[in-house]
């Protein structure tokens, strides 16, 4: 229409030199040898093969690990509070949701690092123990410390996720179930539960895509020596300088969030093809 | 017929403003009963009383001699048709249908039984695997009534459930609607702001106005014999006039006397009086005891509408004969059209 | 409803402590701040030396001025390009609209570690020496798919004869976007220059990986000063969680207080 439809060349252009070029960039180091790569362009798997090192696998699996567990933790935690604040009256909902993503907007960082003093040995949380007369927990710098920092970051997102769903839930299908003969519970089961899975899903895609890629929340609260993922990467990148196999590391890295993201969403689609949730759009 | 459901008494407010005044009424066995009014006027929320979804501030609701009052809707052998349908977005046609029998575990085959019939019953075979988002407006409405009679209520509650449908539909389903009350036999409790509706429909009409009922009465009743300004209004077209009650059979207005069937009013007493459009006639200024000018004439199809102005009102009749504008005329009609009610607020 | 026993009780509990759970770390941040010792552990008496400290602190008010500086550049020019991109979006054909939603998509599906060194590796093949302006461009191009996807839905919504309508009553393509789109879409391109800002002002990940010359923003600074025990961050931290505390007040109650002189004034 009259031109309009132009002004979206300029971003084109921008967008293939700063979007599609970096990653472009990516695969073509991950496919080369050591070196600036537009130099010496000599094609290798090497830096794959690297990667199948039992230390690197070891590296991989306990990213996965850790980032299902906070993905589970942030369900089984989120889910509850979503669904109790949204059988709240209005007025206590917003105040709720404001709460809840106020500390979103606080840097990552001063929240992460926030932890490390209540955390510690001689931290907030011991000192109470000692107060109690209980023997000191060595927290930080364990699977613990990192999993609930983790937690801590991502479950707003996950409460967001959910409860969004959950209020615009029609009030009268809540009625009709107990019209019906269900009680309360079986109309959770039956009714409430099913329909709040695609807020559920889009919770699991917050959560678990940072939750693997992350390299901050293990550096501050699992010590030096933790290594998930994001730190190897970053490793590979800052100090050791092996920009090829770094960035086959993240090639493989983002094959495994892409298969991720595929397999929930297929887990979606077949639910709702037995049971029809999207049925009405014209796809 | 038997006594089945009883309201005493039901007072409800919401915020601080009274809703529901003080309602008394009962309700039988087999009856299709229609709770009549315009928005606001608590319909909705003594529906809603008796199915559980809310409860009243004062008063008792009693189903088959017990109060209800503190038992769940999940309880209640009462089902409802809800205005939007509330179907379950995300089950096909028999899923939905079938989920109050599930609930109460009844078997597999009974349960496919039941349903079959419910989807001969409103005409919707062959639709069992449906996505209900995929129905139109009808369709769904009939999956909702399926639902709920499926489960063989001893009543079932319809509130404005034809109220999204386009009026061609609204009048099949109507006397759909009224069919099936007939032959599965159980009371209908209707509630609707659609007075044509209510006349088509029901056995009782309860004509409600400001969480206060107006008129309980059969559609005859309530269309011939108003007992109040409101309903005479609320109710078909009308010429609500002021008037005085001389005596029995006697009436005055406009600086006449006009014989009159109604009786049993104090003497003298103001009253007032209402005329239906399609019981005066328009004949030569002669020979009519009131006379006018033609105002306008409107074409509605069925009938001409023609408002004539006197120097007391404007009058509105309803004839199939084509007046002139302007024309000068004369107003007949019978005692018996002549209807007397009380004032409201006097009795 | 009738006949159920409401558990608020367990509700009231369960939200709490949630809610604890999420403030507790950052009240003892704050608490922290104001302590009179290095520790963050012990306390040992009220002071402001901490704050006192930051002020002091060359390279932490320059990363401060970084940040703010990059947050509101990089904000104004991902929100101008983003709005026109948006634009011209909504009115492509199927085909561009798709392909460019899809790739403009990447940076936001994509981890953020991924996005810094694809960045990364694009400045060095360029042979670009890292710095302000590395990280500038590169906030700028991860703010603006945010800001297209703020604008989009106000585009789609809007009536397509409006902008028909304007150069039909004389105005210039120029005039009726000025004039007629942009206002009715300015909810959108406001929320997503807030988009935008925030993910500015808070980005860690990107920035670490594309800033060089001792180019710091205030979460790198965090970064690298969080090896020891240092109390001015804890400083800095309040004073953050105090503005954008005062920010979501304001924003929040603003309808509210505005209803109310509308009242007063009836």
């Amino acid at each position: 229409m009259k031109g309009y439809a132009s002004l979206v060349k300029p971003y084109i252009f921008w967008m293939s030199l700063f979007i599609v070029v970096p990653m472009l960039l990516i695969v073509l180091y991950a496919f080369t040898e050591h070196g600036n790569a537009l130099m010496a362009f000599r094609f290798t798997l090497d830096n794959f093969l690297k990667f199948f090192d039992p230390v690197f696998i070891k590296v991989l699996f306990k990213s996965l690990e850790v980032a299902i567990i906070t993905t589970l933790f942030c369900i089984l935690i989120g889910y509850p509070i979503a669904y109790i604040i949204s059988n709240t009256s209005e007025r206590i909902q917003t105040l709720l949701i404001l709460l809840i993503t106020l500390p979103m907007w606080i840097n990552m960082l001063v929240r992460t690092y926030a932890w490390i003093s209540i955390l510690s040995d001689g931290g907030i949380l011991n000192s109470i123990f000692e107060f109690l007369g209980l023997p000191p927990i060595k927290m930080m710098y364990t699977d613990f410390a990192v999993m609930l920092g983790m937690v801590y970051n991502f479950l707003p997102f996950m409460i967001i996720s959910i409860y969004t769903v959950l209020a615009k839930l029609d009030k009268a299908l809540i009625h009709a179930s107990h019209d019906l003969g269900a009680n309360p519970v079986q109309t959770f089961l039956r009714i409430v539960l099913p329909l709040s899975m695609p807020g559920v899903i889009s919770g699991i895609t917050l959560v678990f895509l940072p939750a693997v890629s992350t390299f901050v929340i293990p550096k501050f609260l699992g010590g030096g020596q933790y290594m998930l993922i994001g730190n190897l990467i970053e490793n590979q990148f800052i100090t050791v300088g092996e920009w090829n196999f770094g960035s086959a590391i993240s090639l493989i890295m983002a094959m495994i969030i892409m298969g991720s993201m595929i397999l929930t969403r297929k887990i979606d689609r077949d639910a709702s093809d037995t049971k029809n949730v999207e049925g009405g759009k014209a796809w | 017929m038997r006594k089945l459901i009883e309201f005493q008494n039901i007072v409800k407010s919401f915020n601080g403003s009274l809703v529901l005044k003080g309602i008394n009424l009962s309700i039988h066995e087999n009856e299709f009963i229609t709770l009549l009014g315009p928005s606001g006027c608590g319909k909705t929320t003594l529906l809603r009383i008796l199915g559980g979804f809310i409860s009243q501030n004062e008063g008792h609701v009693y189903f088959d001699d017990i109060e209800i009052s503190n038992v769940p809707p999940y309880k209640r052998e009462i089902n409802t048709v809800f205005q939007r349908y509330a179907l379950f977005p995300h089950m096909n046609v028999f899923d939905n249908i079938a989920f109050g029998l599930r609930i109460k575990k009844q078997d597999k085959n009974t349960i496919e039984q039941k349903v079959r019939k419910m989807l001969k019953l409103v005409n919707l075979e062959g639709y069992e695997d449906r996505p209900v988002t995929l129905l139109s407006g009808g369709q769904q409405q009939r999956v909702a009534i399926a639902r709920a009679l499926v489960n063989e209520p001893m009543v079932l509650l319809l509130d404005e459930p034809l109220g999204a449908l386009d009026l061609k539909l609204r009048k099949e389903m109507q006397i759909e609607l009224k069919k099936i009350q007939q032959e599965v036999g159980i009371t209908f409790i209707y509630v609707t702001h659609d007075q044509e509706e209510a006349l088509t429909m029901s056995d009782t009409i309860v004509v409600m106005n400001a969480g206060e009922i107006q008129q309980i009465g059969t559609p005859t009743d309530i269309y011939n014999e108003p007992e109040n300004r409101f309903v005479a209004d609320f109710i078909g077209e009308s010429n609500i006039i002021d008037g005085l009650m001389i005596e029995d059979y006697k009436v005055k207005f406009d600086d006449q006397t006009f014989e009159c069937i109604d009786y049993g009013f104090e003497d003298n007493l103001e009253v007032d009086i209402v005329l239906r459009p399609e019981d005066i006639d328009i004949v030569p200024i002669d020979m009519g005891r009131i006379k006018g000018v033609i105002k306008s004439t409107i074409f509605k199809g069925v009938h001409f509408e023609v408002v004539v102005e006197t120097p007391y009102r404007e009058w509105i009749i309803h004839t199939t004969d084509k007046v002139e504008v302007d024309k000068e005329v004369g107003l007949h009609f019978f005692p018996e059209d002549i209807h007397i009610m009380y004032k409201m607020g006097s009795y | 409803m009738v006949g159920i026993k409401k558990h608020n009780l367990t509700k009231f509990l369960i939200v709490a402590g949630v809610l604890s759970f999420f403030y507790l770390p950052i009240l003892s941040l704050m608490v922290f701040s104001f302590n009179d010792s290095r520790s963050l552990t012990s306390w040992s008496g009220f002071s402001l030396q901490w704050y006192k400290a930051l002020f002091e602190n060359r390279e932490m008010m320059t990363a401060i001025t970084t940040t703010i500086t990059i947050a509101l550049i990089s904000t104004f020019v991902a929100t101008v390009m983003g709005t026109l991109a948006a634009i011209g979006i909504s009115k492509s054909r199927r085909i561009i609209k798709e392909l460019v939603l899809s790739v403009n998509s990447f940076p936001i599906l994509n981890p953020e570690i991924v996005t810094a060194i694809g960045l990364m590796l694009l400045y060095s093949s360029l042979n670009i020496e890292k710095g302000f302006l590395t990280m500038l461009l590169a906030h700028i191009i991860f703010s603006t798919p945010y800001v297209i996807l703020s604008v989009l839905p106000r585009l789609r919504r809007l009536d397509p004869d409006i902008a028909e309508a304007a150069l039909d009553l004389g105005a210039t393509p120029l005039q009726a976007l000025w004039k007629v789109i942009v206002p009715m879409i300015t909810p959108g391109i406001v929320s997503g220059a807030l988009i935008a800002f925030t993910m500015s002002f808070d980005d860690f990940v990107i920035s670490y990986f594309v800033s060089g010359n001792g180019v710091k923003n205030i979460s790198i600074l965090v970064y690298t000063m969080s090896k020891r025990i240092n109390p001015t961050i804890n400083a800095l931290s309040t004073i953050l969680v105090v503005i954008i505390t005062i920010v979501l007040l304001v924003v929040n109650l603003y309808p509210f207080i505005t209803k109310k002189e509308l009242k007063e004034a009836e």
